[in-house]
């Protein structure tokens, strides 16, 4: 155990710095990102993860947000537990009629003003499940979405590219 | 004693169903099946319903035999087999939700997937009127100082949907009765009438982490109802990527327990490695999770020497890395007091179940398809199957250190004998019947599949492994206090959206 906590201290912070050509560009959008969410926030950000249907494969990445290569939290990005200590929503899915009055509840939850991101196609607009009698295809069928962010699962870094958009944004809703 | 063969002749026998025998039964050998499986002798393997017919997929462990029964339910009913075999209530209530079709004697006739949510009934028999939508009725748990805690369907981490009631006497859980369906997407209906490729699409979406399973299970049984096979080095790098997701999850999951155990630097180790998986399989097969690589009659793509080297690399750096993990997890006593003897569950169960995956295998069910049900390339490759009887949190977590150890020596041996040559078969565009099963991270999959003359698909139903762990998990923490209930939930980590399709 202590060897392991001392080999951690000497080897340093795998966070990523620099060489190849992904690495760059997340060391590019960590100091984007930490650039405007100083300038439109001052502070830190808070973030509800909803699934809404989804197929498991956007939270699998929405997870790899807070391993030791992205570390979400160094941007003053993190995830809550509740909706009630939420700015942001990031929802998932397709949006199952079985799952739509909690999207809906959970939205109202949370205080204002706030956010919503929906990430994956199946966010977008029901992606491969859209047409059938279980969804209702889309997050906006469901609340208001203020950013989409594609892909099927998004990766870490196009996410990260997302939350960066959202805070870039000039025209906030303020609801 | 009649044999599942002597059933199987005894019926109308599916002249094209492939590789295993199916044939039409009446109500009297039906039954007659259920009984088998409630005396234990037989496994479910799955049960699922069409517009005017059941099926119940069996395992016969002595025989070494796999058939599936059909009935024929023109005034849409059937004899309940989950009045006799626990293990099909819920999948017996799915088909009444979803074809309107009745098991009689049901012991419970709650709806299971169906919400009161689509509009309407049946949705793919006949659609009935939607019934007024009735509050659910949980089960009763009575008596002086039990109060029930209501958690869900969303919960506080970023995990999928479901709701989990549990009636609680101080700390120690009396009872817990899950209510799921919520990622109930319609996946069946979605299905019927889409052409193969599609279809293949929709099966890698069933249920993310395992999207390289189920596009398996569905190419193999897409293959089998054509009478097709895939060129070698097709079959080999669809073994490759189904051992980079083991991997993946794996080291997911395992963090992941021990950060339920407040062992949070364990979490930050194997989430490294988890993501080293991901980053190598995205060089060789162009997507992190590798969705949509694998295809009825082949794969999508191919490993390029890149993809080689970075697979390589990602198995060098895990075998320095795990051996001091695994240390690390079985040195720590704080962890461990939170992992032993926590949430049990008893081998008689796994077995009637018929619980795969690491669950059954922590409880003695010595079941791995890679190799009680061999298909290519695993017939040709060394490994081993840990089993072990304890059934509790670390016996679970035990079970993933070894099959960590199998996917990266697996890995090692697909790599050096990875044969050349093409990577697709065409598709005549035929009909047919096809079964398959492969051995996911969680466990077994079942996909089975008939194909229209025109080449699309009339109807496929696709079993993932927790439909049989969920009810365990029900089991398991009975007696356990509240608080453990998230370590216990996550070393089953059963899939909600697998299971709810
Ligand atoms: S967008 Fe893709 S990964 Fe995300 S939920 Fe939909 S199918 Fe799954």
């Amino acid at each position: 155990m202590h060897r392991i906590l001392f080999d951690n201290l000497v080897k340093g912070a795998l966070t990523e710095p620099a060489p190849e050509p992904e690495d760059a560009a997340l060391a590019e959008l960590a100091a984007a990102l930490q650039r405007s969410a100083r300038r439109k926030l001052g502070r830190s950000l808070s973030i509800r993860e909803i699934d809404a249907g989804s197929c498991n494969g956007c939270e699998l990445e929405i997870h790899a947000l807070g391993n030791p290569f992205y570390d979400l939290e160094r941007f003053g990005l993190r995830f809550v537990a509740s909706p009630r200590h939420a700015d942001v929503l990031l929802v998932t899915g397709p949006v199952t009629r079985n799952m739509q009055t909690a999207l809906e509840r959970t939205y109202r939850a949370t205080p204002d003003p706030k956010w919503v991101v929906a990430a994956g196609d199946c966010a977008l607009d029901g992606g491969m499940f859209a047409g059938g009698y279980a969804c209702l295809g889309g997050v906006s069928a469901a609340i208001p979405v203020d950013l989409h962010i594609r892909g099927c699962p998004p990766s870490p870094l196009q996410l990260l590219k997302g939350l960066i958009a959202l805070l870039d944004m000039d025209k906030v809703r303020n609801r | 004693m009649t044999t599942l063969a002597e059933l199987i002749r005894q019926g109308r026998p599916a002249p094209d169903h492939r590789p295993w025998p199916r044939a039409t039964v009446d109500a009297e050998r039906w039954r007659l099946a259920g009984q088998r499986l409630a005396e234990g002798d037989w496994t479910l393997l799955s049960l699922w319903g069409e517009a005017a017919a059941a099926h119940m997929a069996l395992r016969d462990p002595q025989e070494g035999m796999i058939a599936v029964l059909s009935l024929d339910c023109t005034d849409r009913r059937f004899p309940s087999i989950g009045a006799l075999h626990a293990p099909a209530i819920r999948l017996e209530r799915t088909m009444n939700d979803l074809f309107g079709l009745a098991p009689q004697g049901a012991a419970d006739e709650r709806p299971w997937l169906d919400h009161g949510r689509w509009g309407h009934g049946h949705p793919l028999g006949d659609r009935s009127e939607a019934a007024a939508a009735r509050p659910y009725e949980f089960l009763a748990a009575e008596g002086e100082g039990l109060h029930q805690i209501p958690v869900g369907p969303v919960h506080a981490g970023i995990i999928e949907p479901g709701h989990f009631r549990f009636t609680a006497n101080g700390e120690a859980v009396v009872r817990l009765e899950q209510r799921l369906g919520y990622t109930h997407k319609g996946i069946d209906g979605l299905m019927m009438g889409a052409d193969l490729e599609r279809a293949a699409k929709l099966a890698g979406r069933v249920s993310g982490d395992s999207t390289v399973a189920y596009a398996l299970a569905f190419a193999r049984a897409a293959e089998a109802a054509l009478e097709i096979a895939p060129p070698a080095r097709a079959v080999w790098l669809r073994a490759l990527m189904a051992e980079m997701e083991r991997l993946a999850n794996h080291f997911g999951d395992i963090g992941a327990i021990c950060n339920d155990a407040s062992f949070s630097v364990m979490q930050a180790h194997c989430q490294t490695l988890r993501e080293q998986v991901l980053r190598a399989a995205n060089t060789g097969f162009g997507h992190r999770l590798m969705r949509d690589r694998i295809l009825p009659g082949g794969v999508a793509a191919d490993l390029g020497s890149d993809g080689i080297a970075a697979i390589r690399a990602l198995v060098a750096e895990a075998r320095r890395q795990f051996p001091t993990l695994i240390k690390l997890y079985d040195n720590s006593a704080s962890l461990q007091d939170r992992t032993v003897s926590t949430g049990v569950v008893k081998p008689e169960l796994a077995r009637r179940f018929g619980c795969g995956g690491y669950i059954g295998r922590a409880s003695g069910r010595d079941f791995d398809t890679r190799r009680s049900l061999p298909y290519a390339p695993y017939d040709q490759l060394a490994f081993e199957v840990t089993v072990l009887t304890e059934g509790d949190v670390n016996a679970r977590v035990w079970i993933r250190i070894r099959e960590v150890e199998q996917s990266l020596a697996l890995i090692e041996q697909i790599l050096d004998r990875l044969p050349a040559g093409e990577l697709r078969t065409a598709l005549p565009g035929a009909g047919g019947e096809g079964m398959a099963m492969v051995e996911g991270f969680r466990g077994d999959i079942l996909a089975w599949l008939r194909l229209g003359a025109d080449g699309k698909v009339a109807r496929c139903h696709l079993r993932d492994p927790s439909w049989f762990q969920w009810p365990l998990l029900e089991a398991a923490i009975e007696g356990n206090i509240v608080a453990d209930f998230p370590l216990c939930n996550k070393s089953f980590n059963c899939s909600y959206s697998g299971h709810d399709l």
